[in-house]
């Protein structure tokens, strides 16, 4: 790094991308720069389970050359970006936060990885996260806790929580998180930084970890609206490996972004400000927000989601019976751990089983699989899977007629900030309900976004969210945009800048 | 225990049968990714990130897999549902790399049909209740001498469909028939090779046995591990037996699932499986439900081929063929199509099926070939035939010609020509009576004293002389006249 | 109200995860409060709600017969815990 852009590690994709162009620095600058400034901070905010320094480093170096000839592949081109170890990376360990699969080597790369490769981004490393996505805090990763860059004695949220603490650090330019019921979204908000759920089948999942399948989603988390578009352009869009997938080309985002308020129709969601758990100062803020929306020429039209006090339970049935199976396939014969059985020859197969799997998993884990085991077992699928997604046709349907109303749904992204680490892992429905805002999309498969919306008054990020319909990211990215106008978005975090040397 | 006590059992007690049989499809590639799908590859290599169930992979439907099992629904009669979905199967076992099966549960993509079982004494239809697509597992071997258990994941996720059948089976032969009737039914269609050694096509069945004349049906046992026709009958004649002594000598059947023991020729209790079966089967979240349009079906059902109660009926109203010749001709689809080209290249049909049944099948066990490796094309038959029914040549010639056709790949008009064919006219016949009544006066002298038994004898040295030229009928006639026109001579 | 010991323990025999005494009793509370938490959606009237909730213009891609690369043995083993070179190794499968 030059010194005469010491900030350029909090800035934007396209700043780097000018410092790029003008030569004022090479990509193997930044990203040893990068690389050095994760040094200063990962002790405290521990925001990767791995880096790949030296296959970085060479991306870079090839980076350069390509730009020496001319031949820059396109705005991500040179760019440290990292992934949530949730994504599959070929040759690099990727383990989902899971000590079941320590040692996993995969031998492919999941098709964004690949894409973004090809679009030249430099992958620094693999993010910390809740094991197999489960939580919403970062700390039932098997590989310890990330903290929140605002505060470091409190969670960035999950479960892509080391995504998000990343990105708001300055620990790369941008991160892949992966959002099932609010992973991606929740985080951004608790980092102050941009997170997109999109559409679901809008970005292949394929070398995705599954979780919950029908759930799952892979989105960008960025310090900009402007960046989280630059990565969803490069990412999404069909893919023959997921079945899941939709067969639209990915439309231009760009070009809409700097639309702005005027003319929009925001939908305030009334069963949204109701809960008894929302914290006042959010609902004040993010209410703030939509007024500002308005100020700056947005309609805003109450709506209503009769539904949404039903989503949590309709999500954690769905999700967790999908996760049951999906988790079956840890089980110690083809990769990851297995336990210490002795003499493969004198010990028993269902005892193999059963210890790699109680020892692989983590507590959290197990309980979900356990839940999820019973949600679909024989006399209970039809009281609680089958009636689950009944709750999610009725879901889908209370969008539908919110979306003839509106262009985009505003709420919080979470009814609570930022939470001190271990205040509440002893209570998991407690924590599920944390999730109620994020949830419903995606039972919906519906696209959202959560942006800064300014700090509260203990200097935490808050965020607000916006739903858009099917496919509709590019108004989904218009609104996050004209909303970040308003806020101001990231604000590079206080505590960071006095780790790092080359902070401030 | 002796026919007899098995018959009378059959007298008491009424089986009822149901099979479930589960066929490799033809594919080139798995069902859900691009591994291909022959047998005999070395261990693991026929296997990629999906069919291992390595993490963040998912599946993609193969269109020829769902192609060949449209096809086996209308080879069966079956109604081909516009959506049908597939769902997960869950259980743990070392073959099974995702801890699931992808299979149909409550939606297949074919139900109700029926296929048409023709035995001695009478010809009946065995409904179909559903086919169903899914993956294969992988292999799950015992080395005994290093004592370690192996996986070998190639097969995991060839395609499969399986085809349960309606309990409408009363007997180990009518369920073998059924089999047969099956087997030969895919391999018509062209989607499964119907292997049974090599495991392409598996079957389980369903057995109770209920007091004959009695409707209520009784407990059911699975037996499983049948590989090979016989073993059926085996298998279910052991079955019957066993249930109907436990049921005579007031014991209940217990719902189970049993093994077969080719060794042995019993079932045994899968002990093992002591905790009963919970597959929690919920639809496949990575496969969004399969619809199918009305012109894909017609497209399969335009492309499909004749089936093997089609090829009967033909055989029959077209060929005149007899039921038991019928039966021989159609066992294999390749066969009937031999047979059917030598009759349509224009030989007689009955000849043909004496000819095809007699010469070819006889020759081809000889050799250990099968009919798509018969060293002689059906055309060449088609005019050997043509030569011997229209006089040219004797069944016997026909017979030494088609000697030389097979192994030396004679054509048999050239044959014909060589030889001269056969010595027809009357002109020339009698000239040659006349010589044999020359150089056996005896013979003929004992003729026109009354011992015709002696025209044998001076017809086998025609032929011999002739070298089995003449034409035997003619020549008989003529051999006759020239012996009785020099007895009137004599006079 | 805390589901049964029986119900926990059987779940997580299908599920092929072992369970201390302890893991038992806290499961049984768990999934109790969560399950107890469910049983909210039974006050909703979903008799004539469909379950599948995709459009009925979501149609199941499929891909043509056409072979791709396999792994190359080595790799197919690499991670595996336990193999021979060839197959991947178990304990006995009785």
């Amino acid at each position: 790094m030059t010194a005469s852009s010491p900030n350029l590690l909090f800035g934007t994709i396209d700043e780097a991308r000018t410092a790029l162009a003008d030569g004022s620095i090479t990509s193997t600058a930044l990203t040893q720069s990068v690389f050095d400034h994760i040094e200063a901070i990962e002790a405290d905010v521990h925001a990767f389970i791995r880096l790949d320094r030296s296959n970085a480093m060479e991306a870079a170096k090839e980076a350069d050359q390509r730009r020496e000839q001319g031949a820059t592949l396109g705005p991500l081109d040179g760019i440290p970006i990292s992934i949530k170890d949730q994504i599959v990376t070929k040759g690099l360990e990727t383990t989902a936060g899971s000590k079941i699969l320590s040692g996993y080597i995969p031998p492919y790369d999941a098709t964004v990885v690949q894409r973004l490769k090809k679009a030249g981004a430099i992958i620094l490393g693999k993010n910390n996260q809740d094991e197999f996505a489960m939580g919403s805090s970062t700390e039932y990763s098997a590989y310890g806790a990330t903290s929140n860059p605002y505060d470091l004695s409190r969670v960035p949220g999950g479960s892509s929580g080391g995504s998000a603490a990343a990105v708001a650090a300055g620990a790369g330019f941008a991160s892949l998180g992966t959002d099932t019921g609010g992973s991606i979204r929740q985080p951004a908000a608790f980092c102050g930084v941009v997170g997109v759920k999109p559409t679901y089948g809008r970005v292949s999942r394929f070398g995705s970890i599954a979780f919950a399948s029908s759930l799952d989603q892979i989105g960008p988390i960025t310090r900009t609206v402007r960046d989280a578009a630059h990565m969803l352009q490069a990412i999404g869009g069909p893919d023959p490996r997921d079945s899941t997938c939709r067969d639209t080309p990915m439309p231009d985002l760009l070009s809409s972004l700097e639309d702005g308020a005027k003319g929009l129709r925001i939908g305030i969601v009334k069963e949204a400000f109701e809960p008894d758990g929302l914290d006042p100062e959010i609902s004040s803020r993010v209410m703030e927000t939509a007024n500002q929306l308005a100020a700056a020429g947005a309609e805003l039209v109450p709506v209503s989601i009769p539904s949404l006090p039903h989503a949590i339970a309709a999500y954690y049935l769905t999700a967790t019976a999908e996760a049951s199976s999906n988790l079956a396939r840890y089980d110690g014969v083809r990769y990851g751990q297995r336990a210490d059985i002795g003499d493969v020859r004198k010990a028993n197969l269902v005892d193999m089983y059963n210890q790699t799997r109680s020892e692989g998993f983590g507590p959290e884990v197990k309980r979900r699989i356990l839940l999820g085991t019973y949600a679909l077992s024989a006399g209970y699928y039809d009281a609680f899977y089958v009636k689950a997604q009944r709750v999610r046709t009725l879901i889908g349907r209370d969008f539908q007629r919110a979306f003839q109303q509106c262009d985009a749904l505003c709420l919080p992204t979470s009814p609570v900030a930022p939470f001190a680490q271990g205040e509440r892992t002893a209570d998991p429905l407690q924590m599920y309900l944390a999730d109620i805002y994020t949830i419903a999309c995606n039972l919906a498969r519906v696209c959202a976004v959560s942006v800064p919306a300014g700090l509260d008054a203990s200097g935490l990020p808050v965020g607000v969210q916006f739903i858009c319909n099917h496919m509709q990211e590019p108004m989904l990215l218009r609104v996050a945009r004209a909303c970040e106008v308003q806020t101001g978005g990231y604000n590079p975090p206080t505590p960071i800048q006095g780790l790092s040397a080359e902070g401030g | 225990m002796s026919r007899y006590a098995m018959e009378s059992i059959l007298e008491r007690w009424e089986p009822v049968i149901g099979l479930e049989v589960h066929a490799q499809l033809k594919t080139r590639t798995k069902i859900f990714c691009g591994c291909p799908t022959n047998f005999g590859g070395e261990p693991n290599t026929h296997v990629c990130p999906v069919c291992l169930g390595h993490p963040g992979t998912l599946p993609v439907l193969n269109q020829s897999a769902v192609k060949m099992a449209i096809a086996t629904g209308l080879g069966l009669h079956c109604t081909v549902t516009t959506e049908s979905v597939f769902a997960r199967k869950n259980y743990f076992y070392p073959d099974l790399p995702k801890g699931y099966q992808i299979s149909q549960f409550d939606k297949p993509i074919c139900t109700e049909g029926w296929l048409e079982i023709v035995l001695p004494e009478r010809t009946f239809r065995a409904g179909i209740e559903r086919v169903h697509m899914e993956e294969d597992a992988g292999k799950n071997l015992h080395d005994a001498q290093t004592g370690l258990s192996q996986v070998d994941f190639n097969r995991t996720g060839v395609p499969l469909v399986e085809i349960v059948g309606k309990p409408d089976l009363h007997s180990a032969e009518e369920a073998m028939a059924y089999l047969k009737e099956l087997r030969n039914i895919l391999r018509y269609l062209d989607v499964c090779d119907g292997n049974l050694e090599e495991g392409s096509f598996r079957c389980d069945a369903n057995v109770s046995i209920r007091p004959s004349g009695t409707e209520p049906l009784g407990t059911r046992v699975e037996i499983k591990n049948i590989n090979s026709f016989r073993n059926v009958g085996r298998a279910l004649g052991y079955e019957i037996r066993r249930q109907a002594r436990a049921l005579e000598s007031g014991d209940a059947i217990v719902l189970e699932t049993r093994l077969f023991d080719a060794d042995t020729g019993q079932t045994q209790s899968m002990r093992s499986k002591e905790e009963s079966a919970d597959y929690r089967y919920f639809p496949d979240p990575d496969l969004l439900p399969l619809r199918l349009d009305q012109t894909i079906i017609e497209e399969v059902r335009s492309t499909l081929p004749p089936l093997p109660e089609d090829v009967r009926s033909r055989f029959n109203e077209q060929y005149g063929l007899r039921p038991y010749d019928i039966a021989v001709l159609t066992d294999e689809k390749d066969l009937a199509l031999f047979y059917e080209e030598i009759v349509t290249s224009g030989a007689d049909a009955l000849a043909a099926s004496k000819w095809v049944q007699t010469e070819v099948l006889g020759r081809l066990s000889g050799d250990k070939l099968t009919v798509s490796d018969c060293p002689v094309p059906p055309e060449r038959i088609a005019r050997l035939l043509t030569h011997q029914s229209e006089g040219r040549i004797t069944g016997k010639m026909a017979k030494d010609i088609f000697e030389k056709m097979w192994r030396e790949d004679a054509d048999p008009d050239k044959e014909v020509e060589q030889i001269g064919g056969v010595i027809s006219d009357d002109a020339d016949l009698r000239r040659i009576c006349g010589e044999i009544a020359t150089q056996f006066p005896d013979e003929t002298a004992q003729f026109l004293a009354g011992k015709t038994k002696v025209l044998g004898f001076l017809m086998g040295q025609l032929m011999r002389q002739t070298k089995g030229k003449a034409d035997p009928k003619k020549a008989s006639k003529l051999l006759r006249e020239t012996l009785e026109a020099i007895g009137t001579e004599g006079k | 109200m805390p589901i049964s010991h029986e119900d926990v323990e059987h779940v997580a025999k299908l599920a092929r995860l072992q369970l201390s005494a302890a893991e038992v009793e806290q499961m049984a509370q768990e999934l109790g409060t969560i399950l107890d938490y469910v049983a909210r959606l039974d006050s909703l009237d979903l008799d004539t709600v469909d379950p599948n909730f995709y459009e009925a213009s979501e149609n199941l891609p499929q891909r043509e017969d056409e072979p791709q690369d396999s792994l190359p043995q080595s790799d197919a083993l690499e991670n595996a815990p336990d193999d021979d070179g060839c197959f991947f190794i178990v304990p006995r499968v009785v």
